[in-house]
This record gives structure tokens, C-alpha cells and sequence, in this order.
């Protein structure tokens, strides 16, 4: 049995004043299997950010349904983590209050919380910034930070909408192979929204192409490279060929995107 | 001068000293070099010379204290209500339905326009001037936290969700603490326009109070004495302002950090 199930879900938001309905998502279906990277990949406005925030709970599918461990998801819950592309953390704790948020709202004893927090801020390289604040963090440890405190809430799924979006590429580079260090070892089930084209290939067991308003599924290529993969695999030949393909099924649906279709 | 470009602490501090200068340079030009009547206008010696007077023969002392005990009396009154409420309008939306027209309306009923209808009700004692402060700033209060709570980026309110925060937690750990600091701003802001409430209830109807000082110093036309009441009230404003600041650096260090 899958993990995720999403059956028939589409999204369509009225019009503003009267006007015609915007389809967001047109009905899908996808399915991710226990311990599955997904990636879903598309251009701007395809609707793969939808397709998240409905996953989330933050938004209502207008059709189908979406079902977690065979549980039909209704609202927002602390079993689907979220990292945004946005920098959320709250600004007014601190890296380890951050971290602990989840925890806390759980109910969960200070002394074990701290031992989560100690542990999760070791393995994202951020020890010794237990007591700052967010704005005292660079984009990159800001977004490290975001990742712990979803992981740090144990979820039985992690989504991540565009997280390293906004980072520059060195950055962006770095933030995949921790966050893929992270999947080696922890083997979660992981939903990963982008329109980078080497980040979906690099971190994923499998790229969801997406395309166009209206947003719908348009390819599903299963990324076959071994694991652990280091960043060099990027300049591999297998890496190129799924590079080539990959940018064939989203050129087309850039150009449509951009003639506002 | 470039736009927007900073200036080092030395300069801004001797340019703000520079404008006092200016102003009183000004104004002893006028008084001392016999421009305008003493009748209208006291030189700035004297008027330094009566506000000791004032507070030395006079008792002064005591009418700043329970002019201050009024303003800080009615508006800690006003925000006790007001601010949670606000929260509440801001975070509710059926609540914010109920009350914002309503509050909205209120907001613009002058406060001053109450004082013979409060007299009226409760008298010239402490309680209607308490009462004017209170219809000046609670309305405003309310309508500002409102609208700081109802403003919390709402990306931060998703990511508390899919954390697993259910609706106290988001009040109480999410809107509150990220309104916090413009709550604390509100609250400097409104204070300072409780001031301008508190002398004009003293003007009318008082026996003791900055207000009351500068109606009797009319009447003996002693201009020096109503300019020093201004500037003491400027004065105790400017203390209260940087009070205000001071706690909210301290109480919200990650606001500027």
C-alpha cells in the first residue's frame, strides 16, 4: 500500500468578481510508496505548490480526495511536516525554541524535547546556534533550521515546497547534499517541490513532471543512480541523458506557460 | 546630502540640540527684542523664572502627579480591555464582523466632546477624567491591535499548523508573541495622544492638575506659566516615549536584531 495516495484531487479557485474560474490542478493522481523522493517538477504557475499546500492541508481539494496511511486527509496536521520556500521560521525564538516548536505543541517534556533539538542541530551543522535568532542567520542556515524543525517533529511525511528557492547556487548545491545525507540515513518519505531541473534529478528516486495551466501530471521518470550519490554524479553521463529528457518535457511547457495559455 | 544615506551619531544628536537652539534663539529674538507684546508672549526668562516659582511656592509638584496618575490611570484601564479584545477581533473574523463597525463608528466621537455628558454623569472628580481618557484611547487601541494581529503573515501561521498547532496554540504562541511588538508600538503611540485628552479634561472642570494651572495662569495672563506647563507636558512625554522604547528594545530583541 502506498503512503500517499492522491485520487482524482484537483483545485479550481472561483473568479474574482465575476470573472472565470482559474483551474489550478486539474484532477490527479499520484501515489508514493513508504520511504519514496519524489520530486515534482514544473515551471511557474503549473500548480505543483497547489498540489502541496493541498497535501498539507492549508487548501481544500475542489474534487478527490488525498489519503495518508489510508487516512483521508481534512486539514493541516503535524503528520505531514513543511518547509517553505519562504522563510518561516518565528522570529522571535530561537534556533532551539524554533526546533522545539513542534514538541512543545505536542505536549512533549522539556529534558527529551532539548535531547531532539541537541541531536537535530548536530546533524544539521548548526551547534552553537542554539540561542539566536532567526535574523541573525544567513538564508541557508535560516532554511537548515526550517528542515530540523519539521524532521524534528518526526512526520510520516516531509514536504518541501521550493525550500532552497531563494538561496544562491553554492548554497543551493550544499542544502541538497545535506538534505539527501538526511534522506540516506533517515529514509523518510519525502515530497519535494522545484523547477530546477538538476535538484529534482540529484535528490530524487523519482521526478513528477508537471505542466501548464491547467496544472496536471505530464511525465513520471524514475531516476534509477545509486545511493549514496555525492555531488560529482551531477557531471555523469546518466546524469546528462536525464538532464537532456527532463529539459525536452519542461521546455515545452515553459513556452506554453510564458505564451499565458 | 544623499537620500537615505545614514549620518553618524555625533551629527544626529548635535543636529537635534541644533533645533532647540534654533527655537529658543527664536523665540528669546521676539520676546527680548520687543517684536510681540509680554502681554501675549513671555520671554523665555521668565518663563524659566515662574515655572520654579510654580514649583517651588506653588505645589506644581502635585498637579504633574495627578495629571500623570490620570493619563497613566485611565489608559492602563483602556488597554486592559482594549488589547485583548483587539487580539481577539484580529483573530476571530465573526468577532471582527460583530464589533468593527461598531468600534470603527466610536472610534470618531470625539473624546473631548464627552466631558459635559461625563460631568454630567460622574461629576468633576477623578472618575470623569478618567473616563475621558479611557473613551479617547480604548476605541483606537482596539482598532489598532486588530488590525496588527489580523496583519501576522499568514506563511507563519501555515508553518505553526503543519507543526501541529491547533487554534489556542496559534492564538497564544503564534499571533500574540509575532503582534507583540507592534502591540507595544500602539501602545506608545496612543499613550502620547492620552496627553492631549488629559489637559483638555483638565481645562474644563478641575481643581488641580497641569490642565487646571494653565486655565488659572489665563486668567492672571501669565504667559510664562502656561508655556512652562506645555513644556513640562512636552517634557513627561518625550521621558514616557523613550521609556516606552527602551522596554520594547529590551522585551523584543528579535525584532532588531
Amino acid at each position: 500500500m502506498s503512503k500517499l495516495a492522491i485520487e482524482n484531487v484537483s483545485r479550481i479557485f472561483p473568479g474574482v468578481r465575476g470573472g472565470t474560474p482559474t483551474r489550478a490542478l486539474e484532477p490527479t493522481n499520484l501515489a508514493v510508496a513508504d520511504n519514496d523522493f519524489v520530486t515534482i517538477l514544473g515551471p511557474s504557475g503549473c500548480g505543483k505548490s497547489t498540489l502541496l499546500r493541498l497535501i498539507a492541508g492549508l487548501d481544500q481539494p475542489s474534487t478527490g480526495r488525498i489519503l495518508l496511511n489510508g487516512a483521508q486527509v481534512s486539514g493541516p496536521g503535524a503528520d505531514r511536516g513543511m518547509v517553505f520556500q519562504s522563510y518561516t521560521l518565528f522570529p522571535w525564538l530561537t534556533v532551539a525554541d524554533n526546533v522545539a516548536f513542534g514538541l512543545r505543541e505536542k505536549g512533549v517534556a522539556r529534558e527529551q524535547r532539548d535531547a531532539v533539538v541537541r541531536d537535530w542541530l548536530g546533524r544539521i551543522g548548526l551547534t552553537g546556534f542554539e540561542h539566536h535568532y532567526p535574523k541573525q542567520l544567513s538564508g541557508g542556515m535560516q532554511q537548515r533550521t526550517a528542515i530540523a524543525r519539521a524532521l524534528a517533529n518526526d512526520p510520516a511525511i516531509l514536504l518541501l515546497d521550493e525550500p532552497f528557492g531563494a538561496l544562491d547556487n553554492q548554497t543551493r548545491a550544499l542544502m541538497q547534499e545535506l538534505l539527501l545525507g538526511i534522506w540516506e540515513r533517515e529514509r523518510k518519505t519525502v515530497l519535494f517541490v522545484t523547477h530546477d531541473i538538476e535538484e529534482a534529478i540529484f535528490l530524487a528516486s523519482r521526478v513528477v513532471v508537471m505542466s501548464a495551466r491547467p496544472g496536471r501530471i505530464k511525465a513520471e521518470v524514475p531516476i534509477d543512480l545509486p545511493h549514496p550519490r555525492h555531488y560529482t554524479i551531477k557531471t555523469s553521463p546518466e546524469f546528462s541523458a536525464l538532464k537532456a529528457r527532463l529539459t525536452e518535457e519542461i521546455r515545452a511547457e515553459a513556452v506554453l506557460a510564458s505564451q499565458g495559455r | 546630502m544623499k537620500p537615505l544615506a545614514p549620518i553618524s551619531n555625533a551629527a544626529r544628536i548635535m543636529l537635534g540640540i541644533l533645533f532647540f537652539v534654533l527655537f529658543f534663539a527664536a523665540w528669546g529674538y521676539v520676546t527680548f527684542g520687543g517684536y510681540v507684546s509680554k502681554t501675549f508672549l513671555a520671554d523665555p526668562l521668565t518663563m524659566v523664572q515662574e515655572g520654579w516659582l510654580l514649583l517651588t511656592k506653588h505645589g506644581f509638584l502635585f498637579d504633574i502627579a495627578i495629571t500623570i496618575w490620570r493619563v497613566v490611570g485611565g489608559f492602563v484601564l483602556a488597554a486592559l480591555i482594549a488589547v485583548p479584545l483587539g487580539i481577539l477581533m484580529g483573530a476571530y473574523k465573526p468577532i471582527e464582523a460583530f464589533l468593527e463597525p461598531f468600534v470603527s463608528f466610536a472610534r470618531y466621537l470625539p473624546a473631548s466632546a464627552f466631558i459635559p455628558l461625563l460631568i454630567l454623569w460622574a461629576g468633576i472628580g477623578e472618575m470623569q477624567k478618567l473616563l475621558v481618557i479611557f473613551i479617547g484611547s480604548f476605541f483606537q487601541l482596539v482598532l489598532m491591535v486588530a488590525v496588527a494581529v489580523a496583519g501576522v503573515r499568514r506563511d507563519l501561521v501555515e508553518a505553526a499548523l503543519t507543526l501541529g498547532a491547533r487554534d489556542r496554540g496559534i492564538l497564544a504562541r503564534v499571533l500574540i508573541p509575532a503582534a507583540a511588538p507592534d502591540i507595544a508600538e500602539i501602545l506608545r503611540l496612543v499613550l502620547g495622544w492620552a496627553w492631549t485628552y488629559v489637559i483638555v479634561a483638565e481645562l474644563i472642570g478641575s481643581s488641580s492638575g497641569i490642565g487646571h494651572m494653565i486655565i488659572d495662569s489665563q486668567a492672571l495672563l501669565a504667559t510664562g506659566q502656561i508655556i512652562f506647563g506645555i513644556i513640562v507636558i512636552g517634557v513627561i512625554g518625550l521621558i514616557s516615549d523613550f521609556l516606552f522604547k527602551w522596554a520594547n528594545r529590551r522585551l523584543f530583541p528579535w525584532s532588531l536584531a
